[in-house]
């Protein structure tokens, strides 16, 4: 049985300002060739200049995925033609680059360990139309870093799996937005098939996979080509394919001998790249997906719950805010969730406070409402951003609390009901609800049903 | 015509020159001058006549930006200067018009000096002769028939023949100081990092070097003094402050030690260019310098290491210029087709040849025989040095060059004859070290000899120092025509 052998390499774009070798801002979306100068034009006579804020996280990647952090790493040129490589060669980092080995935590899997991760940075764009090609250099010099997993995955589930997990960690640490449309987080796979027993397969190196579905489906397609080719008899070559999602199948795009030969160097025009030990001590890193999940487990959050929660760092942030684990939980994966689906409101955009729902649970919590009550005056918090309070008044909402006047409905109800009262007495305790259910009725809905439950109980003995 | 650089900022400091008149008799005497030498590529009249009107103002009001505002300066042209066309000598940049200022353009104008054109150079700055211009060689003055050396040739043929008191060079294997000695001026290269690069176009990037030529010691100090200093643009300049040169240079040279090493004192080496040497340390010894013999066992390696490094570096660095975004574009087909021709009727066969040089010593499978191992040879050589001077060597002596120029066409058909000429110049580039060449005699054909100084890094003052010493003994003379 052929197994397959699957290793990931991953292009994180850094969240900076401005680029890794320039002052140009990394912003997406602007109109074509508007962020650059003569560094990342490549003009001849510019020269880099490092941006620090690259390093720092770099280094907190490195540190949060337990990598040796290196006290000096040295950064090379890779030399190819094309055009939307404004120099002719790439500045990155090759044979000693700032992270080492490491691993990647995978929720339901295992640790899935790391070469390493090196800093560079990117090319432009090439937009190729009918009648010619353009090139957009605002891409050119964006920072990146580059995280290279070792070759120890078996399927494209778990390819898959890993791949989320990174992307999640990375958003976490505020290193990568996790945007795969915009290209700021992409994915080569390295794929091979062997006999357990046997030494690894050649490999082949699939490109252009820009989505979990395009991984998962790219992954299967070349383990199944490759074992069908072995299965004829052929061998397989070492090559670069290019995976075609419309299609789903996967083109050869050069082979070994046909490979660029990329002449690294090392890059005389930077220094090596020097942190100390205290500078690499002081860096931050943010508390890990993993680590939030297990706090809301030892909380007791459901795990479908937690599992919601912390698969995206917004609502992980909103519900370290809201105070109680269970009942924030609660609240986020019930009415903001439903509010969310229904589109009434966006989530990096939400109209009320933290603060504002505990109020709303203090007012159950008093009584003021029911938990039908809460629920309206939640759903109007997260729509409109209204004070529970105000919610509780224009609505009408506020239970009767007050004993006499509680006591005189029981006195009504037991009047009108004589025989449900005398069959609960005799046992048929379910007939409490249809008491409290009349005395509601005849209080509008705004009776404390508690209060209520507890006066007939007394009344009709137990 | 005032001889040295020093004395138009000292003319111009009592008020006895106008910045303006000064440019008018730099451009009149260029106008007259420059069809028979070919220094120039182009002049930038109308922005200097403008600067030169603004330091005549500042002058007469007694505030003068630097020692040398409003001295005229032209620059070789591998300076970006922005809205100036900048070919660094080759048909592939030919109408390349940068968007901004190299650095040290940039500092020059800031201390006031006025710019007054580009100077022509070796293709890229590849060459020992400026013979490879796309533009046609530049001549030495002292003899038409004979180059100016390379590849700053403009830079100090229009020194040499007075057309500018001083010019701004590169030097990244002797390119400032071999000309400067066939053309009988001062080139001072200075130690790697202590001029940014910024907006200098790229041969070989941990070699090249910014550095002044001028008539005279105290103008090539002067210039220094205003383009020296760290660049947060160039992360290979040093932080290092940086001294006031002219202070040191009129300090005693008495005390100082200088090294002689055996091995530039060998085989190949023109007699009369010897004995001119060796005339200059006798002086400096007469001047209580002490002559201390030394060994640079590695050097005779420095012109083998020197075109491993040197090229690949540059087959990287001129990568860029591939018709897509600036410079020379051919038509053709198809990409693949539109790279190769526009390289190919871009650059002229010394670039030629370098690149594909350079491409081999980084290929797979050769980079460790080649340019690991060029690195280690260079290593060595900084090493060499570094005894010497913890020996108690204050600089290194040496000639600049071999012979004196040569004649056009003489060695522009073997390529290792015209890389030897560097044999003495090398070795400081590869050890990043400073040195300069200061003239110390002529040949009996009349042509100009000079001395190169090496010294300690970032020890300009002390090169400056000694520099001043031999150039007060030695013959002063004009190129006849001149």
């Amino acid at each position: 049985m052929l197994q397959p052998v699957i290793g990931l390499e991953v292009h994180a774009q850094l969240l900076t300002r401005t680029k890794i070798f320039c002052g140009c801002s990394t912003a997406f979306g602007a109109p074509p060739n508007t962020q650059v100068c003569p560094v990342c034009l490549g003009l001849p006579g510019a020269l880099p200049a490092l941006n620090r804020a690259v390093v720092e996280l770099a280094v907190r990647a490195g540190k949060a995925f337990a990598c040796r952090i290196a006290g000096r790493s040295v950064w090379s040129r890779k030399n190819y033609f094309y055009p939307d490589l404004p120099k002719g060669y790439q500045i990155t980092q090759f044979d000693l680059p700032i992270c080492a080995g490491g691993a990647v935590d995978v929720p339901g899997l295992r640790k899935v360990q790391l070469t390493r991760i090196h800093l560079e940075e990117d090319a432009g764009k090439s937009v190729h139309a009918e009648g010619g090609s353009e090139v957009d250099l605002n891409r050119s010099g964006v920072p990146l870093i580059e995280i290279v997993g070792e070759p120890v995955l078996r399927s494209s589930e778990e390819a898959s799996e890993y791949l989320k997990a990174l992307r999640l960690a990375l958003v976490y640490l505020g290193v990568n937005d996790g945007n795969l449309e915009e290209g700021s987080f992409r994915c080569d796979a390295n794929v091979s098939v062997h006999e357990p027993s046997a030494k690894l397969g050649t490999r082949v190196e699939l490109k252009n996979i820009n989505s979990f579905r395009f991984v998962r489906q790219a992954i299967d397609y070349e383990i199944a080509r490759q074992v069908a080719a072995l299965g004829r008899g052929e061998r397989i070559i070492q090559e670069t394919r290019l995976y075609d999602h419309e299609k789903n199948e996967t083109r050869a795009m050069r082979s070994k001998e046909e490979a660029n030969d990329y002449r690294y160097f090392p890059e005389p025009d930077l220094p090596p790249l020097v942190v100390s030990p205290a500078w690499i001590d002081a860096v931050q890193v943010p508390r890990l997906p993993n680590e939030i999940t297990a706090g809301l487990l030892a909380a007791g959050v459901a795990p479908a719950d937690a599992r919601t929660i912390v698969g995206d760092p917004r609502l992980a942030a909103l519900h370290a805010r809201l105070g109680d684990p269970r009942r924030a939980a609660h609240f986020i994966v019930g009415e903001l969730s439903r509010a969310l689906n229904d589109r009434e409101v966006n989530l990096d955009a939400l109209a009320f406070e933290p603060a504002q729902v505990a109020e709303a649970w203090a007012l159950q919590d008093a009584g003021t409402i029911s938990s039908t009550g809460l629920k309206e005056v939640l759903a109007e918090l997260i729509r409109t951003g209204k004070p529970p309070a105000q919610t509780v008044l224009e609505r009408g909402l506020a239970q009767v609390q007050d004993l006499a006047a509680l006591d005189a409905v029981v006195d009504a109800v037991l009047a009108r009901y004589p025989s449900e009262a005398g069959k609960y007495q005799a046992g048929k305790k379910t007939l409490l609800g249809f008491l409290v259910g009349a005395a509601m009725k005849e209080l509008k809905g705004k009776g404390n049903p508690s209060a209520l439950n507890a006066l007939f109980r007394a009344r009709l003995g137990g | 015509m005032v001889s040295g650089l020093g004395e138009v900022a000292a003319g111009l400091s009592k008020g006895a020159l106008q910045p303006s008149e000064l440019l008018e008799a730099c451009l009149t005497r260029i106008a007259a001058l420059d069809d028979k030498l070919h220094a120039f590529l182009r002049l930038t009249e109308r922005t200097a006549r403008a600067a030169a009107k603004a330091a005549d103002l500042r002058r007469a009001a007694r505030q003068p930006l630097s020692a040398i505002d409003g001295v005229p300066i032209a620059l070789k042209d591998n300076f970006c200067m922005e809205g100036v066309e900048t070919t660094c000598g080759s048909r592939i940049l030919q109408g390349y018009v940068p968007p901004y200022d190299a650095t040290a353009v940039a500092r020059l104008e800031a201390a006031g000096a006025v710019i007054v054109g580009k100077l022509n150079m070796d293709e890229f700055a590849m060459g020992s002769s400026t013979e490879n211009s796309a533009f046609g060689p530049t001549r030495n003055p002292w003899d038409l028939s004979r180059t100016p050396g390379g590849s700053s040739g403009g830079s100090a043929a229009a020194v040499a023949a007075g057309l500018v008191p001083g010019a701004l060079g590169t030097d990244t294997g002797g390119s400032i100081r071999q000309p400067a000695s066939l053309c009988g001026c001062v080139g001072l290269k200075p130690t790697y990092g202590r001029v940014s690069r910024y907006g200098v176009i790229a041969f070989a990037s941990s070699l090249d070097q910014v550095g002044p030529l001028a008539p005279d010691v105290q103008g090539v100090a002067l210039l220094l003094q205003s383009i020296a200093g760290q660049d947060e643009r160039d992360q290979t300049s040093s932080a290092r402050p940086v001294p006031s040169y002219g202070e040191l240079l009129e300090k005693s040279v008495r005390g100082l030690t200088i090294g002689v090493p055996k091995e530039l004192f060998a085989e190949g080496l023109d007699g009369q260019v010897e004995r001119a040497v060796r005339a200059a340390m006798a002086r400096l010894e007469e001047d209580g310098c002490t002559l201390k013999p030394i060994s640079l066992p590695n050097a005779p390696h420095a012109i083998a290491a020197y075109y491993l490094v040197a090229t690949a570096e540059a087959s990287s660095n001129l990568a860029r210029y591939d018709g897509v975004r600036f410079g020379h574009r051919a038509q053709a087909d198809s990409l693949l087709e539109m790279y190769q021709a526009t390289r190919a009727e871009g650059f002229g066969a010394e670039v030629k040849r370098r690149i594909m040089l350079g491409t081999y010593a980084l290929s797979a499978g050769y980079y460790d025989a080649y340019y690991l191992r060029a690195q280690k040879v260079r290593t060595l050589i900084r090493r060499d040095f570094e005894q010497a001077f913890a020996a108690g060597v204050d600089a290194v002596v040496s000639p600049t060059c071999p012979t004196t120029a040569f004649r056009l066409g003489e060695k522009s058909g073997e390529p290792l004859a015209m890389y030897l000429s560097d044999v003495y110049t090398v070795p400081a580039n590869l050890a990043g070290l400073p040195g300069i060449s200061v003239p110390c005699g002529f040949d009996q054909g009349g042509l100009p000899i000079g001395v190169q100084l090496v010294g300690r890094p970032f020890d300009e003052g002390t090169l400056l120092r000694l520099a001043r010493a031999a150039e007060r003994g030695r013959e002063q003379r004009t190129p006849e025509g001149f």
